[in-house]
């Protein structure tokens, strides 16, 4: 795509290298002026799927709709199931599952759904496919490709995520299984420090990550989770977000990720859960838009917030607090506990009251729609519906 | 502003995030970390506010109302006497205060202009009447800017590439030049895609930026960030974009590396077009396209205006690719900072007689508005002189 001059060298030249593709030369004779060649054909990295990918990005960043996360592990599944006095079986994973995609409207609200691999290879009780469902419902389906968390060595007890081994390969059979959309989700603790270590280390796993899903026909969603663990102050969590983001961006930009088909899911800027002065909505919206001025280049299409912990309401409501006036990327949500709490707590296991449970989903799916579009009231909220799901040392 | 802890260390390789201090070894391993809280100042410089305010009204008239940009006149005395010599003019102080004050005291000139960047003797001058040139940019409503950099010199280890000087004693100086009312600050480090550029010339270019930056910020000027990616070489567009999104990753991630407060700083990129001897030429669309896209890129909306330069383009093609970028909103002021696209015609008209003042003032305002216009996305090319349509490329320039 782009054709780059050669050059032929001065003697010193050994240690610097080329922007982009070149190759230094030895010469035999020193130069005082640079000479340029005829250039020879440079390919860029192009990838195959880049419009699409655009596509697909935009189609998710859609205005009013926002992601349902429900991409849990089969073990954090478990928790969940557990939490309603039901075992961890594939047919309850099935059966829960089926309720969430099958919604009726639900794609009213909800633009892209994202799946544990289980899920995507999955069939409703009815015996049709996931994704076939979700496509019908013109909801995107994507698939969460890391490994997990695991320590990392050389850190202050943080962690690392793992999953870029056979990630290509991996991707690829996603892609042909419908999946149009990846997350990989890694984590920052405050109270940890977090070492430049840790960071880095984040960043640059989700830099390459993109990349490889890009490759793939994947969109990547960029989730470096900035965890709500820690008593810091709401300015604590915005000094280290603002470094967290510009890390990333600039070892996406150096991986060569193209902008315009990636989404990210940070979390707000909010004090920590054990920090003793609380923020309103509009001081969390003042930060985290504040943050994402200071970081997000507009090419960027969609920002879908991470819920990590809050209440449904308080995520409701911070999010509606963020979309008061025109943001240049588009500003959402991807939440799983935020949208499934009350929905799970009125299934309870029990095939009569999935329709119930449905309608508790698409009530918090519309309320999140109304937020994104700045227009939520906090009329007629349950009470459950404002319970706070901080766990301390959350493992998800 | 804010409070950080730290903690001990063990094993104490790794150093922390935002303004925590490493710490020393310690002997023994310890099972548990030992937390203390400390405060420890963040830099929040003393001028934050007045900043954002000054960088914000570069470009908007208080009523909040867009359409203006920057004259550049910070010729160093060299460079100015290229100028001169041009119309057989001697390189004399007379002659450098005779032009400007024919350019600042132009009647109603901060109507399209926002900001002036002057060089420092200009700073300290005044017209032949004995007015200061700051107090003259005051009553016009422009703000007064000053160019900090002392120039390029060769970059050792690179391919022939340069890095720009400056940084010692900035500081100080920087707070002189506030002192005399400059609100401003620019400083223009050089990428040439001929000469690679090599990794080395491009982070050299940006860690000084980033460092100028910091420094002007904290002595209460907004610095204009200036990488100016030559226009020299036959490259096509396409490789211009790719070095154009290199060099400003760089830019920005060394800017957030050293706090800078992009709330509070302006860009003056160059505009993504093919080299200067490149067979086929890009029309105005494209090179909106192509600039626009890198933007886009690369820019976070924090950062509040971005005000191109003109680099050897004529007046006119200058302000046509202006106005091409300007033909839907965009999340920054998309403005000109222009030297050579504002002052060509006025320097020809002029000829260095007092008799052609009024004429070659008249020509600065009519650049002047064309790019304002063009700011707006509303400029039309008709009645464009020759003159304004003249290629000013000079291969190799040196300015």
């Amino acid at each position: 795509m782009a054709s780059a001059s050669l050059l032929k060298t001065s003697p010193v030249l050994d240690k610097s290298e080329w922007v982009k593709g070149h190759t230094l030369r030895q010469p035999s004779t020193s130069v005082v002026r640079c000479h340029p060649v005829a250039p020879p054909g440079l390919t860029v990295r192009a990838s195959s799927y880049a419009d699409e990918l655009v596509k697909t990005a935009k189609a998710i960043a859609s205005p009013g709709r926002g992601i349902l996360a429900m991409d849990e592990s089969n073990a954090t599944c478990g928790k969940r199931l557990a939490s309603i006095g039901l075992e961890n079986t594939e047919a309850n994973r099935q059966a829960y599952r089926t309720l969430l995609v099958s919604a009726p409207g639900l794609g009213q609200y909800i633009s892209g759904a994202i799946l544990f691999e289980e899920t995507l290879y999955q069939t409703t009780i009815d015996g049709k496919k996931m994704v076939d469902v979700l496509v019908e419902q013109n909801i995107v389906p994507g698939i969460k490709v890391d490994k997990g968390l695991v320590p990392l060595a050389g850190s202050n007890n943080e962690s690392w995520c793992q999953g870029l081994d056979g990630l290509a390969p991996r991707s690829a059979a996603y892609y042909q299984q419908g999946a149009r959309f990846a997350k990989w989700r890694t984590v920052v603790s405050i109270p940890n420090g977090p070492t430049e270590l840790a960071v880095k280390e984040a960043a640059w796993g989700l830099a390459r990550y993109a990349a490889i899903s890009q490759d793939n026909g994947l969109v990547p969603i960029v989730e470096p989770e900035i965890l709500l663990d820690g008593d810091h102050g709401i300015d604590r969590t915005f000094e280290v977000a603002k470094k967290v983001w510009a890390e990333v961006f600039f070892y996406l930009a150096q991986n060569n990720v193209m902008f315009e088909g990636i989404l990210l899911k940070p979390s707000m800027v909010t004090p920590g859960a054990e920090c003793k002065d609380r923020a309103t909505p509009q001081q969390v919206a003042d930060y985290t838009l504040s943050l994402l001025r200071q970081r997000i280049p507009p090419a960027v299409p969609g920002i879908m917030f991470l819920s990590g912990g809050q209440s449904e309401v308080e995520a409701t409501l911070n999010l509606n607090a963020m979309n008061q006036a025109p943001n240049p990327w588009h500003v959402s949500f991807s939440y799983a506990r935020a949208l499934q709490n009350t929905c799970l707590k009125k299934w309870g296991g029990r095939p009569e009251n999935v329709k119930d449970a449905q309608e508790a989903l698409l009530i918090r799916a519309k309320a999140n729609s109304l937020a994104q579009l700045g227009k939520y009231t906090g009329e007629g909220e349950s009470e459950e519906a404002k319970q706070g799901m901080f766990v301390k040392g959350y493992v998800y | 502003m804010a409070c950080v802890s730290f903690a001990k260390l063990n094993p104490p390789s790794s150093s922390w995030i935002g303004g925590q201090q490493s710490l020393p070894q310690r002997s023994g391993s310890s099972a548990r970390l030992a937390t203390r809280r400390v405060s420890l100042p963040i830099r929040a410089g003393a001028y934050t506010d007045e900043l954002i305010k000054t960088a914000v009204s570069v470009f908007f008239k208080t009523i909040a109302s867009p359409g203006r940009g920057i004259l550049a006149i910070d010729e160093s005395n060299a460079t100015c006497g290229k100028r001169l010599s041009s119309i057989g003019l001697d390189n004399t102080e007379p002659n450098r205060q005779a032009y400007r004050q024919l350019l600042l005291t132009t009647p109603g000139l901060g109507e399209y202009i926002s900001g002036a960047i002057l060089f420092e003797e200009t700073l300290y001058q005044s017209t032949t009447d004995g007015k200061k040139f700051v107090d003259v940019l005051h009553d016009q409503k422009i703000i007064p800017g000053i160019k900090v950099d002392k120039g390029l010199v060769p970059l050792p280890g690179s391919n022939n590439e340069s890095w720009c000087q400056g940084l010692d004693g900035l500081s100080s100086r920087s707070a002189e030049y506030y002192k005399q009312g400059a609100r401003f600050a620019k400083w223009r480090t050089v990428v040439s895609i001929p000469c690679g550029p090599s990794a080395l010339a491009v982070k050299e270019a940006a860690w000084g930026l980033a460092r100028y930056a910091a420094i002007s910020q904290d002595n209460g000027l907004v610095p204009i960030v200036e990488p100016e990616i030559l226009l020299d070489g036959d490259h096509p567009i396409e490789r211009t974009l790719e070095v154009a999104e290199k060099v400003w990753a760089e830019v920005f991630y060394y800017l957030a590396e050293n706090n800078v407060i992009f709330e509070g700083i302006l860009l003056k990129p160059s505009m993504v077009t093919p080299g200067a001897e490149h067979k086929e030429r890009a029309n105005p669309e494209t090179i909106a396209k192509y600039t626009l896209t890198m933007l886009k890129r690369r820019v976070p909306p924090a950062v509040p205006g971005i005000m191109f330069l003109s680099g050897g383009q004529s007046e006119m093609e200058a302000t046509l690719n202006l106005h091409a970028m300007n033909q839907s909103p965009n999340p920054w002021h998309v403005s000109f900072s222009y030297a050579r696209a504002l002052q060509n015609t006025v320097l020809r008209t002029w000829q260095g007689r007092p008799e052609n003042v009024e004429a070659a003032q008249k020509a600065l305002l009519v650049r002047a508005k064309a790019n304002s216009l063009a700011q707006l996305g509303k400029y039309s090319a008709e009645g464009e002189s020759e003159e304004a349509k003249k290629g000013m490329f000079v291969k190799g320039y040196t300015y």
